[in-house]
């Protein structure tokens, strides 16, 4: 008994990060299946959505639960987590080692620091304004725009626990940033500086991430992770229209 | 010149990507390579005349490709070089448009926008299922030659 416990533990821990890390659902029940099956579970049930993990050893037995509060997308860690399901699978790792490799992974910290995202997230935003015809005037205002709506994202969302507030008030840095450039005549065309500079908001990954589960039969994650994609681009566009209302 | 601009700017975008995505550092090249090579075909594609949706469809089918060939050489899941690859072809600009034109009232135009962002995500979805179809061919080939 002690040790069936300790299976759904630590299948659950690895449902639990990588849905945390924003792997899509069939993935994430993929995994927790092959680790048990590699424990000798014959018929593992697990069912997971973007909020929540069940999980039982067969069916109608004792059913486990976790619930997911926070998402965001950590390739680093599927990575992790998948290499560990494959040393389970080869029988390199008993059940007490792989759920403290787990738990090690679950602690670990974001694989970059804040800034360099700041960076990187502003070097995207200037190419995309490239990328979809801009001029190359338009790439610096981009680039400023893009780095300070992800900074005033992050900021955001450390200190207020709201969703969706952090993408508008992102929005709304740089929609005014936007405005001030296009003022004094360092960018020519707010359009694209706009579009450059939300890129590294939008969320884009969870609109196509949203149809692949729908077409791939997981409706509700589907569903779920539509209706979030909407509302994170309603609070973009509500952002940007709030600056465009002032002026 | 103008391609040479595309592709600089479609790789750095993509790794940059990455590097939002928390990629692991020894992937992040290669992510920037599938980002670029996926681009620049969709690029090409609607610069000779074809429509968005079919241009999206096989960009995302060669980033699919792509992504397993990189996922089978380097051992790691196929999600770390398809997301960040993916990026630029994502109709990000046209929800933010639609979302946009809702806000000033502009229904018309909004609700166009937003079927072309569901066709182009859906083109994108199709495209990134090759991938999945070539592995489970690869996989029973394998198995029927056992």
């Amino acid at each position: 008994m002690e040790k069936k416990v300790s299976i759904e533990k630590v299948c659950i821990l690895a449902g639990k990060i990588m849905l945390e890390s924003g792997a899509e659902t069939h993935r994430v029940e993929d995994t927790m299946n092959r680790i048990a099956s590699a424990f000798d579970v014959v018929n593992p049930q697990s069912y997971a959505t973007p909020t929540g993990i069940n999980f039982a050893v067969d069916i109608a037995d004792e059913t486990y639960f976790l619930r997911i509060t926070t998402r965001s997308t950590d390739l680093h860690k599927i990575a992790k987590v998948n290499h560990i399901s494959r040393r389970i699978t080869a029988k390199e790792l008993n059940l007490s080692e792989a759920f403290s490799s787990l738990n090690a992974v679950d602690k670990e910290p974001l694989l970059y620091p804040s800034w360099v995202r700041v960076i990187f997230a502003a070097f995207a935003s200037g190419c995309f304004a490239i990328m979809f015809g801009g001029v190359w005037n338009d790439f610096i205002p981009a680039f400023v725009a893009g780095g300070l709506g992800y900074a005033g994202m992050l900021g955001v969302d450390r200190f207020l626990e709201i969703r969706f507030l952090s993408e508008f008030l992102g929005s709304v840095i740089i929609g005014i940033v936007t405005v001030i450039v296009i003022y004094f005549g360092i960018g020519k065309e707010m359009d694209k500086i706009i579009i450059g500079g939300v890129m590294p908001l939008v969320p884009g990954l969870l609109i196509t991430n949203a149809v692949r589960d729908l077409i791939s039969g997981h409706l509700i994650a589907g569903l779920s992770k539509g209706a979030e994609a909407i509302i994170t681009a309603f609070a973009i566009g509500a952002g940007i229209a709030v600056v465009f209302a002032f002026i | 010149m103008d391609i040479f601009a595309q592709l600089v700017t479609s790789f750095i975008a993509s790794a940059a990507f990455g590097i939002l995505f928390n990629t692991p550092k020894r992937a992040l090249i290669q992510c920037g390579l599938v980002g670029m090579i996926g681009w620049i075909v969709y690029y090409v594609l609607v610069a000779q005349g074809l429509h968005v949706v079919p241009a999206t469809i096989l960009a995302a089918m060669l980033v699919a490709l792509l992504s397993y060939f990189c996922s089978k050489i380097y051992r790691m899941p196929i999600i770390i070089f398809n997301v960040s690859g993916i990026i630029p072809l994502v109709p990000g600009g046209s929800a933010y448009n639609a979302m946009r034109h809702f806000v000033i009232n502009d229904y018309y135009t909004a609700v166009q926008l937003s079927t072309k962002v569901m066709l182009l995500s859906g083109g994108i979805a199709i495209g990134l299922m090759f991938s999945e179809v070539i592995s489970q061919v690869v996989r029973k080939i394998a198995a029927a030659k056992r």
